[in-house]
Protein backbone atom coordinates (compact mmCIF):
# COMPACT_ATOMS: atom_id res chain seq x y z
CA UNK A 1 0.00 0.00 0.00
CA UNK A 2 1.35 3.45 -0.79
CA UNK A 3 1.45 6.02 1.81
CA UNK A 4 -0.88 8.19 -0.38
CA UNK A 5 -3.77 5.99 0.07
CA UNK A 6 -3.32 5.41 3.74
CA UNK A 7 -3.23 8.73 4.92
CA UNK A 8 -6.98 9.67 4.85
CA UNK A 9 -8.24 6.95 7.65
CA UNK A 10 -5.05 6.67 9.26
CA UNK A 11 -4.38 10.26 10.21
CA UNK A 12 -7.45 11.49 12.79
CA UNK A 13 -7.41 13.81 15.34
CA UNK A 14 -8.88 12.43 18.79
CA UNK A 15 -11.99 13.89 20.59
CA UNK A 16 -10.71 16.36 23.17
CA UNK A 17 -10.27 15.19 26.40
CA UNK A 18 -12.25 17.54 27.86
CA UNK A 19 -15.12 16.80 25.50
CA UNK A 20 -14.81 12.96 26.23
CA UNK A 21 -15.13 13.53 30.44
CA UNK A 22 -18.17 15.73 30.14
CA UNK A 23 -19.89 13.53 27.39
CA UNK A 24 -18.83 10.27 29.84
CA UNK A 25 -20.13 12.38 32.84
CA UNK A 26 -23.85 13.55 30.51
CA UNK A 27 -23.95 9.89 29.88
CA UNK A 28 -23.90 10.88 26.12
CA UNK A 29 -21.21 7.95 25.47
CA UNK A 30 -20.10 5.22 27.68
CA UNK A 31 -16.59 4.53 28.61
CA UNK A 32 -17.00 1.26 27.49
CA UNK A 33 -17.87 2.25 23.92
CA UNK A 34 -15.42 4.69 23.93
CA UNK A 35 -12.51 2.04 24.57
CA UNK A 36 -14.03 -0.28 22.08
CA UNK A 37 -13.98 2.01 19.25
CA UNK A 38 -10.00 2.33 20.24
CA UNK A 39 -9.90 -1.27 19.64
CA UNK A 40 -11.56 -1.60 17.10
CA UNK A 41 -8.86 0.78 15.63
CA UNK A 42 -6.29 -0.58 16.62
CA UNK A 43 -7.28 -3.84 14.92
CA UNK A 44 -7.65 -1.96 11.94
CA UNK A 45 -4.53 0.65 11.85
CA UNK A 46 -2.15 -1.26 14.18
CA UNK A 47 -0.85 -3.61 11.57
CA UNK A 48 0.15 -1.02 9.00
CA UNK A 49 2.04 1.30 12.28
CA UNK A 50 3.30 -1.33 14.46
CA UNK A 51 2.64 0.89 17.28
CA UNK A 52 0.87 -1.17 19.65
CA UNK A 53 3.29 -4.39 21.23
CA UNK A 54 0.60 -5.61 23.87
CA UNK A 55 -3.20 -4.82 24.49
CA UNK A 56 -4.43 -4.83 27.96
CA UNK A 57 -8.11 -4.92 26.87
CA UNK A 58 -9.50 -6.86 29.98
CA UNK A 59 -7.99 -4.01 32.09
CA UNK A 60 -8.80 -1.80 30.22
CA UNK A 61 -12.52 -2.46 29.91
CA UNK A 62 -12.79 -2.77 33.48
CA UNK A 63 -11.84 0.44 34.01
CA UNK A 64 -14.45 1.97 31.63
CA UNK A 65 -16.85 -0.24 33.18
CA UNK A 66 -15.91 1.23 36.37
CA UNK A 67 -16.03 4.78 35.30
CA UNK A 68 -19.32 4.31 33.51
CA UNK A 69 -20.61 2.93 37.05
CA UNK A 70 -19.40 6.12 38.29
CA UNK A 71 -20.94 7.98 35.95
CA UNK A 72 -24.35 5.93 36.46
CA UNK A 73 -24.42 6.92 40.14
CA UNK A 74 -23.55 10.75 39.59
CA UNK A 75 -20.37 10.61 41.06
CA UNK A 76 -18.01 13.17 40.68
CA UNK A 77 -15.83 11.83 37.82
CA UNK A 78 -11.29 11.89 38.05
CA UNK A 79 -10.05 13.64 35.80
CA UNK A 80 -9.05 11.27 33.11
CA UNK A 81 -12.12 9.30 33.71
CA UNK A 82 -12.74 6.88 30.66
CA UNK A 83 -9.75 8.57 28.51
CA UNK A 84 -7.91 6.23 26.26
CA UNK A 85 -4.23 6.18 27.06
CA UNK A 86 -1.12 4.46 25.88
CA UNK A 87 1.41 3.92 27.63
CA UNK A 88 5.48 3.48 26.25
CA UNK A 89 7.14 -0.16 26.68
CA UNK A 90 9.82 1.28 28.72
CA UNK A 91 7.55 2.29 31.68
CA UNK A 92 6.42 -0.52 34.13
CA UNK A 93 2.60 -1.90 34.44
CA UNK A 94 1.70 -5.09 36.74
CA UNK A 95 1.43 -8.29 34.55
CA UNK A 96 1.92 -6.62 31.16
CA UNK A 97 4.55 -7.17 28.97
CA UNK A 98 7.17 -4.57 29.50
CA UNK A 99 9.96 -5.56 26.63
CA UNK A 100 11.56 -1.52 26.17
CA UNK A 101 11.36 -2.61 22.66
CA UNK A 102 14.39 -5.67 23.71
CA UNK A 103 14.29 -9.10 23.15
CA UNK A 104 16.42 -9.41 26.38
CA UNK A 105 12.93 -8.56 28.27
CA UNK A 106 10.91 -10.32 26.12
CA UNK A 107 9.03 -12.46 28.42
CA UNK A 108 9.21 -9.67 30.95
CA UNK A 109 5.70 -9.21 33.08
CA UNK A 110 6.98 -6.49 36.02
CA UNK A 111 5.49 -7.32 39.57
CA UNK A 112 4.45 -3.41 40.13
CA UNK A 113 3.18 -0.23 38.49
CA UNK A 114 5.55 2.47 37.49
CA UNK A 115 4.16 5.80 39.40
CA UNK A 116 3.21 7.23 36.17
CA UNK A 117 0.93 4.59 35.37
CA UNK A 118 -0.34 4.32 38.55
CA UNK A 119 -1.27 8.45 38.64
CA UNK A 120 -3.23 7.41 35.45
CA UNK A 121 -4.76 4.39 36.86
CA UNK A 122 -6.11 6.64 39.69
CA UNK A 123 -7.30 9.53 37.76
CA UNK A 124 -9.58 7.20 35.88
CA UNK A 125 -7.82 6.90 32.80
CA UNK A 126 -8.41 3.55 30.66
CA UNK A 127 -4.73 2.30 29.62
CA UNK A 128 -4.71 0.62 26.13
CA UNK A 129 -1.88 -1.10 26.02
CA UNK A 130 2.15 -0.86 25.47
CA UNK A 131 3.57 0.97 22.68
CA UNK A 132 6.68 -0.07 20.98
CA UNK A 133 9.93 2.35 21.05
CA UNK A 134 13.45 2.24 20.04
CA UNK A 135 15.28 -0.72 22.26
CA UNK A 136 15.92 0.56 25.61
CA UNK A 137 14.68 4.35 24.29
CA UNK A 138 17.93 4.18 22.50
CA UNK A 139 17.49 5.60 18.90
CA UNK A 140 16.14 9.04 17.25
CA UNK A 141 13.49 6.89 14.34
CA UNK A 142 12.26 3.72 16.35
CA UNK A 143 13.98 1.23 13.86
CA UNK A 144 15.76 0.14 16.58
CA UNK A 145 13.25 -1.93 17.82
CA UNK A 146 13.62 -5.61 18.76
CA UNK A 147 9.86 -5.69 16.95
CA UNK A 148 10.25 -4.07 13.90
CA UNK A 149 9.94 -0.26 13.25
CA UNK A 150 6.80 2.11 13.83
CA UNK A 151 5.79 3.55 10.32
CA UNK A 152 4.88 7.21 10.55
CA UNK A 153 0.75 7.99 10.32
CA UNK A 154 1.50 10.74 7.78
CA UNK A 155 3.41 8.58 5.53
CA UNK A 156 4.46 5.06 6.03
CA UNK A 157 7.77 5.06 4.32
CA UNK A 158 8.65 7.33 6.92
CA UNK A 159 10.11 7.16 10.33
CA UNK A 160 7.65 8.43 13.33
CA UNK A 161 10.90 9.46 14.97
CA UNK A 162 12.26 7.88 18.32
CA UNK A 163 12.26 6.60 20.53
CA UNK A 164 8.91 7.24 21.66
CA UNK A 165 8.06 6.47 18.34
CA UNK A 166 4.81 3.91 18.90
CA UNK A 167 3.28 7.07 21.50
CA UNK A 168 3.49 9.59 19.12
CA UNK A 169 2.59 8.11 16.08
CA UNK A 170 -0.79 6.30 17.86
CA UNK A 171 -1.90 9.75 18.89
CA UNK A 172 -1.28 11.04 15.24
CA UNK A 173 -3.43 8.21 14.30
CA UNK A 174 -6.27 8.06 17.02
CA UNK A 175 -5.09 4.75 18.59
CA UNK A 176 -5.26 6.60 21.82
CA UNK A 177 -5.96 9.77 23.05
CA UNK A 178 -3.23 10.56 24.72
CA UNK A 179 -0.09 8.38 25.43
CA UNK A 180 2.80 8.06 27.82
CA UNK A 181 6.54 8.62 26.52
CA UNK A 182 10.16 9.24 28.01
CA UNK A 183 12.81 11.57 26.72
CA UNK A 184 16.31 11.32 27.54
CA UNK A 185 17.97 13.33 24.75
CA UNK A 186 15.05 14.23 22.52
CA UNK A 187 12.76 10.69 22.39
CA UNK A 188 9.09 12.84 23.04
CA UNK A 189 9.97 16.08 21.56
CA UNK A 190 11.18 14.98 17.99
CA UNK A 191 8.58 12.08 17.42
CA UNK A 192 5.84 14.72 18.45
CA UNK A 193 7.46 16.60 15.76
CA UNK A 194 7.83 13.93 13.21
CA UNK A 195 4.46 12.91 13.64
CA UNK A 196 2.14 16.59 13.93
CA UNK A 197 1.43 16.08 17.48
CA UNK A 198 2.27 17.73 20.85
CA UNK A 199 5.14 16.05 23.58
CA UNK A 200 6.16 17.43 26.15
CA UNK A 201 9.36 17.49 28.48
CA UNK A 202 8.59 17.74 32.24
CA UNK A 203 11.58 19.39 34.15
CA UNK A 204 13.62 16.97 35.68
CA UNK A 205 11.99 15.94 38.48
CA UNK A 206 8.53 17.03 38.11
CA UNK A 207 7.44 13.50 37.10
CA UNK A 208 8.45 10.56 38.75
CA UNK A 209 10.73 8.13 37.11
CA UNK A 210 9.80 5.29 39.35
CA UNK A 211 9.15 2.11 37.31
CA UNK A 212 10.70 3.55 34.27
CA UNK A 213 13.34 0.94 32.37
CA UNK A 214 16.70 3.62 33.11
CA UNK A 215 18.51 4.21 30.35
CA UNK A 216 20.64 7.80 31.47
CA UNK A 217 19.33 8.20 35.21
CA UNK A 218 20.45 11.72 35.23
CA UNK A 219 18.21 12.27 32.00
CA UNK A 220 15.46 9.96 31.68
CA UNK A 221 11.94 11.86 32.01
CA UNK A 222 8.29 10.79 31.39
CA UNK A 223 5.86 12.82 29.30
CA UNK A 224 2.59 13.07 27.88
CA UNK A 225 1.83 13.26 23.77
CA UNK A 226 -1.42 14.54 23.23
CA UNK A 227 -3.47 16.33 20.04
CA UNK A 228 -3.45 19.08 21.37
CA UNK A 229 -1.81 21.28 24.01
CA UNK A 230 -4.63 21.76 26.19
CA UNK A 231 -4.95 17.87 25.96
CA UNK A 232 -0.95 17.40 26.75
CA UNK A 233 -1.61 20.26 29.83
CA UNK A 234 -4.30 17.73 30.87
CA UNK A 235 -2.35 14.63 30.88
CA UNK A 236 1.32 16.69 33.02
CA UNK A 237 -1.07 17.63 35.56
CA UNK A 238 -1.88 14.21 36.98
CA UNK A 239 1.57 12.79 35.92
CA UNK A 240 3.35 15.96 38.11
CA UNK A 241 4.42 15.78 41.55
CA UNK A 242 6.23 14.64 44.07
CA UNK A 243 7.27 10.83 44.51
CA UNK A 244 9.11 9.29 47.81
CA UNK A 245 9.62 6.13 45.32
CA UNK A 246 12.25 8.40 42.71
CA UNK A 247 14.93 10.33 45.11
CA UNK A 248 15.08 12.68 42.24
CA UNK A 249 11.59 13.48 42.51
CA UNK A 250 10.51 17.24 43.21
CA UNK A 251 8.78 18.71 45.67
CA UNK A 252 7.91 22.10 44.22
CA UNK A 253 4.03 23.04 43.97
CA UNK A 254 2.59 21.54 40.74
CA UNK A 255 1.27 24.76 38.67
CA UNK A 256 -2.14 24.90 37.15
CA UNK A 257 -1.02 24.02 33.49
CA UNK A 258 -4.79 23.57 31.90
CA UNK A 259 -5.41 27.14 32.46
CA UNK A 260 -1.80 28.06 31.68
CA UNK A 261 -3.22 26.84 28.68
CA UNK A 262 -5.75 29.07 27.48
CA UNK A 263 -4.03 32.66 28.92
CA UNK A 264 -2.72 34.77 26.51
CA UNK A 265 0.71 35.50 25.77
CA UNK A 266 0.84 39.37 25.22
CA UNK A 267 4.24 40.95 27.24
CA UNK A 268 6.04 37.30 26.96
CA UNK A 269 9.52 37.59 26.27
CA UNK A 270 10.52 34.96 23.80
CA UNK A 271 14.20 34.17 23.32
CA UNK A 272 15.40 33.02 19.56
CA UNK A 273 18.60 31.61 20.00
CA UNK A 274 20.99 32.05 16.79
CA UNK A 275 22.50 28.61 17.54
CA UNK A 276 19.67 26.65 16.41
CA UNK A 277 19.16 28.55 13.00
CA UNK A 278 22.41 27.54 11.59
CA UNK A 279 23.94 25.55 8.86
CA UNK A 280 22.11 22.26 8.87
CA UNK A 281 18.74 23.26 9.44
CA UNK A 282 15.72 22.45 6.37
CA UNK A 283 14.79 25.07 5.07
CA UNK A 284 11.12 24.14 4.92
CA UNK A 285 11.38 23.70 8.31
CA UNK A 286 12.65 27.49 9.26
CA UNK A 287 10.00 29.02 7.70
CA UNK A 288 7.49 26.70 9.38
CA UNK A 289 9.00 27.71 12.61
CA UNK A 290 9.49 31.71 11.63
CA UNK A 291 5.94 31.57 10.75
CA UNK A 292 5.38 30.66 14.05
CA UNK A 293 7.68 33.44 16.04
CA UNK A 294 5.64 35.87 13.75
CA UNK A 295 2.56 34.43 14.96
CA UNK A 296 3.83 35.30 18.65
CA UNK A 297 5.05 38.42 17.86
CA UNK A 298 1.62 39.14 16.59
CA UNK A 299 -0.20 38.24 19.83
CA UNK A 300 2.29 40.56 21.88
CA UNK A 301 5.52 38.38 22.69
CA UNK A 302 8.44 40.34 22.67
CA UNK A 303 11.02 38.60 20.09
CA UNK A 304 14.68 39.17 21.33
CA UNK A 305 17.29 37.37 19.73
CA UNK A 306 20.18 35.56 22.08
CA UNK A 307 22.96 33.74 21.87
CA UNK A 308 23.36 30.15 23.71
CA UNK A 309 27.13 29.83 22.38
CA UNK A 310 28.26 26.38 23.20
CA UNK A 311 25.26 24.66 22.11
CA UNK A 312 27.60 22.67 19.36
CA UNK A 313 28.95 21.11 22.19
CA UNK A 314 25.49 19.43 23.41
CA UNK A 315 25.71 16.11 20.95
CA UNK A 316 29.20 15.33 22.40
CA UNK A 317 28.27 16.12 25.90
CA UNK A 318 25.18 13.91 26.06
CA UNK A 319 26.58 11.13 23.73
CA UNK A 320 29.11 10.92 26.74
CA UNK A 321 26.83 11.24 29.42
CA UNK A 322 23.79 9.18 28.20
CA UNK A 323 26.35 6.11 27.37
CA UNK A 324 28.61 6.28 30.21
CA UNK A 325 25.30 6.06 32.57
CA UNK A 326 23.68 3.44 30.14
CA UNK A 327 26.59 1.14 30.56
CA UNK A 328 26.33 0.88 34.44
CA UNK A 329 22.23 0.93 33.85
CA UNK A 330 22.04 -1.84 31.50
CA UNK A 331 24.91 -4.28 33.88
CA UNK A 332 21.64 -5.28 35.45
CA UNK A 333 20.66 -7.27 32.49
CA UNK A 334 22.79 -10.53 33.11
CA UNK A 335 20.19 -12.83 32.92
CA UNK A 336 19.97 -14.03 37.25
CA UNK A 337 16.91 -12.20 38.13
CA UNK A 338 14.91 -11.62 35.46
CA UNK A 339 14.94 -11.34 31.38
CA UNK A 340 16.80 -13.33 29.11
CA UNK A 341 19.27 -16.19 29.99
CA UNK A 342 21.16 -17.59 27.33
CA UNK A 343 20.19 -21.89 27.24
CA UNK A 344 24.18 -22.12 25.95
CA UNK A 345 25.71 -20.84 28.71
CA UNK A 346 27.98 -23.51 30.44
CA UNK A 347 29.30 -21.71 33.36
CA UNK A 348 28.71 -18.04 35.09
CA UNK A 349 30.30 -15.71 33.06
CA UNK A 350 29.72 -17.43 29.55
CA UNK A 351 26.19 -17.19 30.73
CA UNK A 352 26.47 -13.89 31.46
CA UNK A 353 28.17 -12.53 27.96
CA UNK A 354 25.98 -14.80 26.05
CA UNK A 355 22.46 -13.42 27.14
CA UNK A 356 23.67 -9.95 26.64
CA UNK A 357 25.26 -10.16 23.34
CA UNK A 358 21.86 -12.69 22.19
CA UNK A 359 19.30 -10.49 24.26
CA UNK A 360 20.95 -7.01 23.19
CA UNK A 361 20.47 -4.91 19.43
CA UNK A 362 23.69 -3.22 17.90
CA UNK A 363 22.89 0.06 19.06
CA UNK A 364 22.32 -0.58 22.36
CA UNK A 365 25.61 -2.80 22.55
CA UNK A 366 27.12 0.34 20.82
CA UNK A 367 26.14 2.63 23.60
CA UNK A 368 27.16 -0.06 26.34
CA UNK A 369 30.85 0.00 24.49
CA UNK A 370 31.11 3.70 24.92
CA UNK A 371 29.87 3.94 28.32
CA UNK A 372 32.15 1.53 29.48
CA UNK A 373 35.07 2.76 27.35
CA UNK A 374 34.55 6.52 28.57
CA UNK A 375 34.17 5.04 32.18
CA UNK A 376 37.36 3.05 31.87
CA UNK A 377 40.47 3.54 33.71
CA UNK A 378 42.42 5.98 32.19
CA UNK A 379 39.70 7.72 30.04
CA UNK A 380 37.42 8.94 32.89
CA UNK A 381 38.80 12.33 33.20
CA UNK A 382 39.37 12.89 29.25
CA UNK A 383 35.83 11.86 28.61
CA UNK A 384 33.34 11.48 31.17
CA UNK A 385 34.84 14.08 33.56
CA UNK A 386 34.93 16.36 31.09
CA UNK A 387 31.41 16.16 29.19
CA UNK A 388 30.18 16.57 33.17
CA UNK A 389 32.14 20.09 33.77
CA UNK A 390 30.70 21.18 29.92
CA UNK A 391 27.21 19.92 31.39
CA UNK A 392 27.14 22.81 34.26
CA UNK A 393 28.86 25.06 31.47
CA UNK A 394 25.70 24.36 29.11
CA UNK A 395 23.16 24.85 32.10
CA UNK A 396 24.06 27.65 33.69
CA UNK A 397 23.44 29.10 30.21
CA UNK A 398 20.51 27.91 30.03
CA UNK A 399 19.74 29.56 33.93
CA UNK A 400 21.47 33.02 32.64
CA UNK A 401 19.02 33.02 29.48
CA UNK A 402 16.19 32.57 31.38
CA UNK A 403 17.02 35.85 33.69
CA UNK A 404 16.41 37.56 30.40
CA UNK A 405 13.46 35.67 28.81
CA UNK A 406 10.29 33.73 29.82
CA UNK A 407 10.62 31.27 26.88
CA UNK A 408 13.02 30.26 24.32
CA UNK A 409 11.64 29.14 20.93
CA UNK A 410 13.33 27.25 18.27
CA UNK A 411 12.88 24.06 15.71
CA UNK A 412 12.21 20.76 17.54
CA UNK A 413 14.89 19.18 14.82
CA UNK A 414 16.61 19.96 11.78
CA UNK A 415 14.49 18.27 9.68
CA UNK A 416 10.74 16.69 9.10
CA UNK A 417 10.36 13.23 9.42
CA UNK A 418 13.50 11.14 7.42
CA UNK A 419 12.74 7.87 5.44
CA UNK A 420 12.46 4.45 6.55
CA UNK A 421 16.53 2.76 6.22
CA UNK A 422 17.94 6.32 5.54
CA UNK A 423 20.09 7.08 8.09
CA UNK A 424 19.97 3.33 9.98
CA UNK A 425 24.03 2.49 8.95
CA UNK A 426 25.44 6.04 10.40
CA UNK A 427 24.95 6.41 14.02
CA UNK A 428 26.37 9.69 13.59
CA UNK A 429 24.32 10.80 11.50
CA UNK A 430 21.24 9.72 13.11
CA UNK A 431 22.68 11.34 16.67
CA UNK A 432 22.54 14.64 14.74
CA UNK A 433 19.12 14.11 14.61
CA UNK A 434 18.88 15.01 18.42
CA UNK A 435 20.89 18.44 17.87
CA UNK A 436 18.26 20.97 19.04
CA UNK A 437 16.57 18.53 21.48
CA UNK A 438 20.09 17.48 23.89
CA UNK A 439 20.69 20.30 25.39
CA UNK A 440 17.33 21.02 27.38
CA UNK A 441 17.84 17.51 28.60
CA UNK A 442 21.30 17.94 29.95
CA UNK A 443 20.27 21.23 31.61
CA UNK A 444 17.49 19.26 33.21
CA UNK A 445 14.70 22.29 32.04
CA UNK A 446 11.36 21.80 30.61
CA UNK A 447 10.27 21.69 27.27
CA UNK A 448 8.15 20.83 24.23
CA UNK A 449 7.10 20.56 20.50
CA UNK A 450 4.22 21.87 19.17
CA UNK A 451 3.19 21.77 15.43
CA UNK A 452 3.39 25.00 13.59
CA UNK A 453 3.16 23.75 9.85
CA UNK A 454 4.37 21.51 7.48
CA UNK A 455 6.52 21.28 4.53
CA UNK A 456 5.65 21.05 1.19
CA UNK A 457 5.41 17.51 0.98
CA UNK A 458 2.90 17.59 3.47
CA UNK A 459 5.21 16.22 6.73
CA UNK A 460 4.57 18.14 10.12
CA UNK A 461 6.94 20.72 11.46
CA UNK A 462 7.44 20.67 15.67
CA UNK A 463 8.27 23.67 17.12
CA UNK A 464 10.23 24.05 20.04
CA UNK A 465 9.34 25.47 23.20
CA UNK A 466 11.99 25.47 26.15
CA UNK A 467 11.08 27.06 29.37
CA UNK A 468 12.74 27.30 33.02
CA UNK A 469 13.27 24.88 35.68
CA UNK A 470 9.46 24.01 36.50
CA UNK A 471 8.22 26.78 34.29
CA UNK A 472 6.25 24.54 32.34
CA UNK A 473 3.00 26.83 32.86
CA UNK A 474 5.15 29.36 30.67
CA UNK A 475 5.66 26.61 27.61
CA UNK A 476 2.05 25.47 28.04
CA UNK A 477 1.50 29.20 27.29
CA UNK A 478 3.60 29.84 24.64
CA UNK A 479 2.16 26.76 22.65
CA UNK A 480 -1.10 27.24 22.86
CA UNK A 481 -0.39 30.58 20.89
CA UNK A 482 1.55 28.60 18.43
CA UNK A 483 -1.35 26.26 18.02
CA UNK A 484 -4.08 28.42 17.89
CA UNK A 485 -2.30 30.71 14.59
CA UNK A 486 -1.59 27.13 13.00
CA UNK A 487 -4.95 25.62 13.02
CA UNK A 488 -6.58 29.28 12.05
CA UNK A 489 -4.50 28.63 9.01
CA UNK B 1 42.62 11.74 23.50
CA UNK B 2 41.53 11.70 19.90
CA UNK B 3 43.99 8.33 19.46
CA UNK B 4 42.25 5.67 17.31
CA UNK B 5 40.05 2.83 19.35
CA UNK B 6 42.15 -0.22 18.55
CA UNK B 7 40.18 -4.09 18.24
CA UNK B 8 42.22 -5.03 20.89
CA UNK B 9 40.96 -2.14 23.25
CA UNK B 10 37.21 -2.53 21.74
CA UNK B 11 37.33 -6.59 23.15
CA UNK B 12 39.04 -5.61 26.45
CA UNK B 13 35.98 -2.78 26.97
CA UNK B 14 33.65 -5.94 25.42
CA UNK B 15 35.09 -7.56 28.00
CA UNK B 16 34.51 -5.62 30.93
CA UNK B 17 30.66 -4.89 29.92
CA UNK B 18 30.34 -8.56 29.88
CA UNK B 19 29.47 -8.41 26.12
CA UNK B 20 31.02 -11.05 23.46
CA UNK B 21 31.24 -9.54 20.15
CA UNK B 22 31.46 -11.65 17.54
CA UNK B 23 34.70 -10.87 15.02
CA UNK B 24 32.76 -8.74 12.21
CA UNK B 25 30.91 -6.96 14.82
CA UNK B 26 34.12 -6.29 16.61
CA UNK B 27 35.43 -3.95 13.27
CA UNK B 28 32.17 -2.80 12.50
CA UNK B 29 32.19 -1.39 16.51
CA UNK B 30 35.61 0.06 16.54
CA UNK B 31 34.38 1.75 12.99
CA UNK B 32 31.54 3.76 14.92
CA UNK B 33 33.58 4.36 18.47
CA UNK B 34 36.07 6.05 16.49
CA UNK B 35 33.65 8.55 14.42
CA UNK B 36 32.24 8.87 17.54
CA UNK B 37 34.61 9.48 19.88
CA UNK B 38 36.13 11.80 16.63
CA UNK B 39 33.67 13.82 16.63
CA UNK B 40 33.60 13.99 20.82
CA UNK B 41 36.92 15.95 20.75
CA UNK B 42 36.39 19.03 19.96
CA UNK B 43 35.20 18.90 24.01
CA UNK B 44 39.15 19.57 24.14
CA UNK B 45 38.28 23.02 22.71
CA UNK B 46 36.83 24.12 26.15
CA UNK B 47 38.43 25.40 29.08
CA UNK B 48 37.00 23.67 32.29
CA UNK B 49 40.05 23.81 34.85
CA UNK B 50 37.55 25.92 36.74
CA UNK B 51 34.32 24.01 36.23
CA UNK B 52 32.86 21.70 38.40
CA UNK B 53 31.55 18.57 37.22
CA UNK B 54 28.04 18.48 37.76
CA UNK B 55 26.18 15.20 37.87
CA UNK B 56 22.53 15.76 38.54
CA UNK B 57 20.66 18.94 37.76
CA UNK B 58 18.80 18.78 41.00
CA UNK B 59 22.41 20.34 41.91
CA UNK B 60 21.29 23.84 40.25
CA UNK B 61 17.45 24.45 42.12
CA UNK B 62 16.98 22.58 45.14
CA UNK B 63 18.66 24.21 47.72
CA UNK B 64 15.13 23.35 49.58
CA UNK B 65 16.18 19.92 49.69
CA UNK B 66 18.20 17.83 52.39
CA UNK B 67 21.12 17.18 50.49
CA UNK B 68 21.66 20.29 48.71
CA UNK B 69 22.71 17.71 45.63
CA UNK B 70 19.41 17.38 44.05
CA UNK B 71 18.02 14.59 45.83
CA UNK B 72 15.71 13.98 48.37
CA UNK B 73 15.77 10.82 50.94
CA UNK B 74 12.46 9.58 52.61
CA UNK B 75 12.62 8.32 56.40
CA UNK B 76 14.49 5.08 56.96
CA UNK B 77 11.76 2.97 57.99
CA UNK B 78 9.75 -0.06 57.40
CA UNK B 79 7.59 -0.91 54.81
CA UNK B 80 5.81 -3.77 52.84
CA UNK B 81 8.20 -4.27 50.07
CA UNK B 82 7.68 -6.66 46.73
CA UNK B 83 6.65 -10.05 47.32
CA UNK B 84 9.14 -12.78 46.70
CA UNK B 85 6.80 -15.11 44.58
CA UNK B 86 5.80 -12.31 42.42
CA UNK B 87 9.29 -11.20 42.27
CA UNK B 88 10.47 -15.02 41.63
CA UNK B 89 7.91 -15.34 38.93
CA UNK B 90 10.41 -13.29 36.55
CA UNK B 91 13.44 -14.82 37.23
CA UNK B 92 14.94 -17.46 34.67
CA UNK B 93 15.53 -20.06 36.72
CA UNK B 94 14.81 -20.03 40.86
CA UNK B 95 14.06 -22.64 43.33
CA UNK B 96 11.49 -20.03 44.60
CA UNK B 97 13.86 -18.92 47.44
CA UNK B 98 16.88 -18.16 45.66
CA UNK B 99 18.23 -17.32 42.02
CA UNK B 100 19.62 -19.92 40.66
CA UNK B 101 22.52 -20.11 38.13
CA UNK B 102 25.58 -22.12 36.36
CA UNK B 103 28.33 -22.88 38.41
CA UNK B 104 30.19 -20.28 39.55
CA UNK B 105 33.55 -21.88 40.69
CA UNK B 106 35.44 -24.26 38.73
CA UNK B 107 36.57 -27.23 40.00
Amino acid sequence: MSAQESVGPLRQKPQSIRKLRASIAERSQRAIDIAEGYYARIERFNPQINAYLALTRDQAMEQAAAIDAQAAKGDPLPLLAGIPIGVKDVLAMRGVPTTAGSRILEKYRPPYDATAVTRLRNAGAVLLGKLNCDEFAMGSSNENSAYGPVRNPVDLDRVPGGSSGGSAASVAADLAVATLGTDTGGSIRQPASFCGVVGVLPTYGRVSRYGLIAFASSLDRVGPFAASVQDAAEVLHVLAGHDSLDATSATQPVGDYVAAASQDVKGMRIGIPEEYFGEGLDPEVRAAVEAGIDALRAQGCEIRHIRLKHTQYAIPVYYLVATAEASANLARFDGVRFGYRSTSATNLSSMYKLSREEGFGAEVKRRILLGTYALSAGYYDAYYRKAQQVRRILAEEFCQAFGEVDAIVTPTAPTAAFRIGEKSDDPMAMYLADIYTVTASLAGICGLSVPCGTTTAGLPVGLQVLGPHFGESAIFRVAAAVERTAKSE
Amino acid sequence: MSAEVTIAEVERVAELANLELAAEEAVRMQRDLNAILGYVDQLRQIDTSQVEPMAQVGELFVANQADGRGESLRADVLRPSLQRADVMDSAPETDGAFFKTPKVIER
